[in-house]
């Protein structure tokens, strides 16, 4: 699994939960560059990119993320 | 949506909440609007929102109000202005172990184990009684899940102070709470988190994490369950199935192989689950649920299929059974229309996709469940809630009471000394009086059905008993008890015919419920002191023996203290007893 498709999928999946077509992801994006990014949110988001690439993260991994390329980042490792 | 109905995939519906809410609300279907307050013990965020979607898929609009989190006993027992002001149309309570302030220890004290259960009882029980006060809506509360780990293993569940037995004691006090509140519905997590797997249900990370207090993909599951109630207490339920027949409710087909060598019965394992299904259906009934068919089959068949020896239902089962060639989805609307319901209270059952998806697509409203293979039938149709109970028939609530009030009677003679004891510990007042009209009615109907304690067997027209009442030739009495558990109503009647200084006792009857009350002697307290007062010095009383009335054989020698007069070849024997210097028999109970 490369990194490029990764991303594309984490693209799919934050589109479904936020239901905006127009989201594109980059390494640096944040909570603050989506609108409805906020911590309820966070929760279905977690758990949808968990059913995605079928792992799971463990709870430091969720407090510790701070934008989606270090979620990427878990998802590549996981997937070695 | 087919999306939302069961079996539905959790995972999805939390992904596309959003999309999902937007095309329910974009679909222009009429909808009534109710206000749902959510109070909380743990997070609720996403449980109103998925409780949210089921509620708009089957016709309620919901607005909600959560409480702050955890706030949910505050916002219940101290009020809260925002949610007063919200008046809600309905209340749920979504607590969980969690929330209990105290939980027992390997070797507690009974004693200690029972203060701990009682003040979490008692916490709960302040929490309903406020909000019923303060709202006076219907409440919803969630039971307990058991606990997922047992540190004394299997003894969790046997000793007082594990963990397992206390919660499921709580639970049991729960149902009773139930029973006795009106418009308070138990959500059963107890019952769902096991379907679903405890140990998942549980995922403690969920907690740490976040503060739910289950698994976030259960949380379709328990949103699906309390909407459910919700849609029954807001008149939403379904009220017919609409089955097929071949490879629906037996294996085979009926016009092709013959009803002979249908699948259906005990001798193979397929006709064993087509066996139970029929006896699932079949239990529908119980609970007014109408069954219809709907099969395409000439109707000979399709009756014979119905009436196979070997299966649990018969065609009588069945209000309408359409059994032609027609397309299902007319035969759907003509079913609604015959038993005068709307085509959304049907739930059509049909193995084959293909009808179901026709009958889906005509026919607006109905539920398709995808039933899946035999063996899902039951479960499918069972967990889908089209037919929640969230209230039984006057009739048979009351009987309930009166039976509860039986066995809370029964369970406190256990604890007494002395049956003495246990009569007085039961404040019993009586009220005996000569006949009323407001109770003429009670009188007839009792005199008229009561067998066993009756020493005459007369039978009297409720003009006669009138008659009898507003006759100076008669002193009349009826008794009625009343005691802790409550009203027995008018349960005793004695009739005695003046004739000079003596008073023959024409009916002298009781209901068998008070056998054992010494109600018998407060009767006759009260009838000789009526019958001094009017002069009278002696009672005479009959027994004519009937199939029905040998307990009261020896009744007035016995019980009442008369002497003998006589006795015929028939076994008719006559009584008397002298009333002068009587002195009151009954101990027990206060008259009057």
């Amino acid at each position: 699994m490369n990194a490029k498709e990764i991303y594309e999928r984490l693209e799919s999946v934050f589109r479904e939960v936020f239901d905006d077509e127009d989201i594109t992801l980059s390494p640096t994006t944040t909570a603050a560059d989506i609108e409805d990014w906020d911590s309820i949110e966070h929760i279905t988001l977690i758990s949808a990119v968990e059913d995605e690439f079928k792992m799971r993260f463990t709870m430091g991994e969720v407090s510790g993320m701070k934008n989606v390329g270090e979620m990427a980042d878990i998802i590549m490792e996981r997937g070695k | 949506m087919k999306e939302l109905e069961y079996p539905f995939d959790s995972a999805y519906i939390m992904k596309k909440k959003k999309s999902l809410k937007k095309s329910l609300l974009s679909d222009g279907k009429m909808r009534i609007k109710k206000k749902i307050g959510v109070l909380g013990g743990s997070t609720t965020a996403d449980i109103v929102r998925v409780m949210e979607l089921f509620l708009l898929d089957c016709g309620i609009e919901p607005e909600f109000w959560e409480s702050e989190y955890a706030r949910f006993w505050q916002d219940g027992v101290f009020g809260n202005e925002e949610l007063e002001s919200f008046k809600p149309d309905i209340i749920y309570i979504h607590t969980s172990l969690r929330n209990l302030n105290f939980m027992p220890e390997p070797g507690m004290a009974a004693q200690q184990v029972d203060e701990g259960f009682n003040s979490e009882l008692e916490r709960f029980r302040q929490l309903w009684d406020s909000i019923e006060k303060r709202y006076g809506c219907p409440v919803i509360q969630n039971n307990f899940e058991l606990p997922y780990y047992r540190l004394m293993g299997n003894s969790e569940a046997t000793y007082p102070f594990g963990r397992v037995n206390f919660v499921t004691r709580l639970n049991l006090a729960f149902y009773s709470e139930a029973q006795k509140r009106s418009g308070f519905y138990i959500n059963d997590i107890n019952w769902l988190s096991s379907a679903y797997g405890l140990e998942r249900w549980s995922a403690p990370e969920y907690w740490y994490m976040y503060k739910y207090s289950l698994d976030l993909n259960a949380i379709p599951e328990l949103a699906f369950q309390v909407s459910s109630i919700i849609k029954s207490v807001f008149g939403k339920n379904k009220k017919a199935l609409a089955l097929d027949l071949d490879n629906t409710m037996w294996g085979g087909i009926v016009g092709d192989d013959g009803p002979e060598n249908l699948e259906i019965g005990q001798e193979t394992g397929t006709a064993q689950a087509y066996y139970e299904f029929q006896q699932y259906v079949k239990a529908y009934k119980k609970i007014g649920v109408l069954l219809t068919v709907c099969s395409k089959n000439e109707e000979e068949n399709a009756l014979a299929g119905l009436s196979h020896p070997e299966g649990a239902v018969t065609p009588e089962d069945f209000t309408v059974i359409k059994a032609n060639w027609l397309p299902k989805d007319k035969n759907i609307s003509d079913i609604a229309r015959e038993l005068n319901i709307l085509p959304e209270a049907v739930v059509f059952c049909d193995d084959n996709p293909a009808e179901r998806e026709i009958v889906r697509a005509q026919v607006e409203g109905v539920a398709v469940p995808e039933i899946g293979e035999v063996t899902d039938y039951i479960r499918v149709l069972d967990r889908s809630g089209f037919f929640e109970v969230t209230s039984l028939s006057e009739d048979d609530l009351k009987r309930n009471e009166m039976y509860k009030a039986n066995i809370a009677r029964a369970n406190s003679m256990a604890k007494f000394e002395s049956y003495e004891d246990y009569l007085l510990s039961l404040e019993m007042t009586a009220e005996i009086q000569p006949f009323k009209p407001l109770y003429i009615q009670r009188i007839t109907q009792l005199t008229n059905k009561s067998n066993q304690f009756n020493l005459t067997t007369k039978r009297y027209t409720q003009s006669e008993m009138e008659e009898i009442s507003r006759s100076n030739q008669y002193i009349t009495l009826y008794g009625k008890l009343t005691d802790k558990f409550g009203d027995n109503g008018v349960v005793s009647v004695v009739i005695g015919k003046k004739n000079g200084d003596t008073l023959n006792i024409d009916l002298w009857l009781m209901s068998c419920r008070v056998l054992k009350r010494d109600m018998e002697l407060a009767m006759l307290d009260s009838l000789v002191e009526a019958a001094a007062k009017q002069g009278i010095s002696r009672l005479v009383g009959v027994y004519i023996p009937t199939a029905k009335n040998k307990m009261v054989k020896d009744f007035y020698p016995d019980v009442l203290g008369f002497s003998s007069v006589s006795e015929d070849s028939q076994g008719v024997t006559v009584w008397e007893l002298d009333i002068t210097g009587y002195e009151n028999k009954n101990k027990v109970i206060k008259v009057n």
